[in-house]
């Protein structure tokens, strides 16, 4: 199964947004929350991201969210951290919240990594009103 | 007895941590008044975290680097922390460095700002100080210039792009968001690069 990292700015929005998508999602799902500093204070750490996402990992892939700019670079350094050449991390290029609730949805059916990620990224051009 | 790169990071380290007022304001004009606070807190890890014994040039800056990425939290962190990181690897096993050792270096760490940030010159960010920088870096060196004059020479410069940031609108991080609004303003990453340069030519001198 896909397992899913989320990163934000903030420890409260990501374990906020894995709370949300877990009650969407079905068992078994790795979602993973990758949000604020070691000591709870707002910002990203590319150490807890790569942690996260190897624990995320089973090997099917690792879809990772981010809130903002500097949660993408965080993310991206974790990237070139990983030493295992198999593990497939991607950072899907998609809102937050609404990217990963759909990509929970998805991933708990046990779809594939491209099926994750573009339902992920639909929340691009989700319409609210 | 303090190795001589702890000394030069502690000096680096010291510059930001006193100019950690001034940077904040920087950033409380465009951003979100957190690069001084961030960028102090990342380097007081830095001094607690580094070995004053250590020799090897590459190993201390490869340390500041993990630091810095787990602990400044902000841009800063992944964009400073990819830098002393390339940096580190051109350094790896050295206890002194010449100045192509430098010149590999530098450029190693502007590369990898570059490419961490996908940016480059001209969009109001920390490379606006450090490219003029570094080509002042392999001018003086092709000139001949002494390390102190390319020291100079490479802070003057810095110094030009810090105030050349001042006149153009952001187009990265933060400060993006205000756009026009923020032009007049300093980049707080370009200033603390800026004191970064020169804090490095003043322990050197």
């Amino acid at each position: 199964m896909v397992g899913i990292v989320i990163v934000s700015h903030s420890t409260k929005i990501a374990e906020g947004i894995c709370d949300l998508a877990r009650q969407m999602a079905g068992p078994g799902l790795k979602l993973i929350a990758a949000g604020g500093m070691e000591d709870g204070e707002i910002g990203t750490d590319a150490f807890k991201i790569q942690a996260a996402i190897e624990e995320a990992d089973s090997g099917d892939g690792v879809l990772i969210l981010c809130d903002l700019g500097s949660a993408v670079m965080s993310a991206e350094t974790a990237l070139e951290f990983l030493d295992n050449p198999d593990l497939r991390a991607e950072i899907a290029d998609t809102p937050i919240v609404e990217g990963s609730i759909a990509a929970a949805v998805i991933a708990s059916t046990g779809a594939p990594f491209d099926e994750v990620r573009a339902a992920a990224l639909e929340a691009r051009t989700m319409q609210k009103l | 007895m303090p190795s001589r790169i702890y000394e030069c990071i502690s000096a680096i380290g010291n510059r930001i941590i006193e100019n950690m007022d001034f940077l904040t304001e920087l950033d409380r004009e465009i951003g979100d008044a957190d690069h001084g606070i961030n960028m102090a807190r990342g380097f007081t890890e830095v001094m607690k975290g580094l070995d004053p014994e250590e020799t090897d040039i590459g190993a201390a800056l490869k340390k500041v680097s993990m630091i810095l990425i787990s602990k400044v939290g902000g841009a800063s962190g992944p964009l400073y922390g990819t830098a002393y990181m390339k940096a580190a690897k051109e350094a790896m096993g050295k206890t002194s460095l010449t100045t192509d050792d430098a010149i590999a270096m530098m450029r190693a760490a502007v590369d990898g700002i570059r490419q961490r940030g996908k940016s480059d010159v001209g969009e109001k960010t920390m490379l606006d100080a450090l490219v003029p920088a570094f080509d002042a870096l392999t001018e003086g060196a092709a000139q001949g210039k002494d390390a102190g004059q390319i020291l100079d020479a490479m802070c003057q410069a810095a110094a030009q792009g810090a105030a050349y940031t001042k006149t153009i609108a952001a187009t990265k991080g933060r400060a993006s968001y205000l756009g026009e609004r923020s032009i007049g303003h300093e980049d707080p990453g370009a200033a603390s690069s800026l004191l970064t340069l020169e804090a490095i030519r003043d322990y050197l001198k």
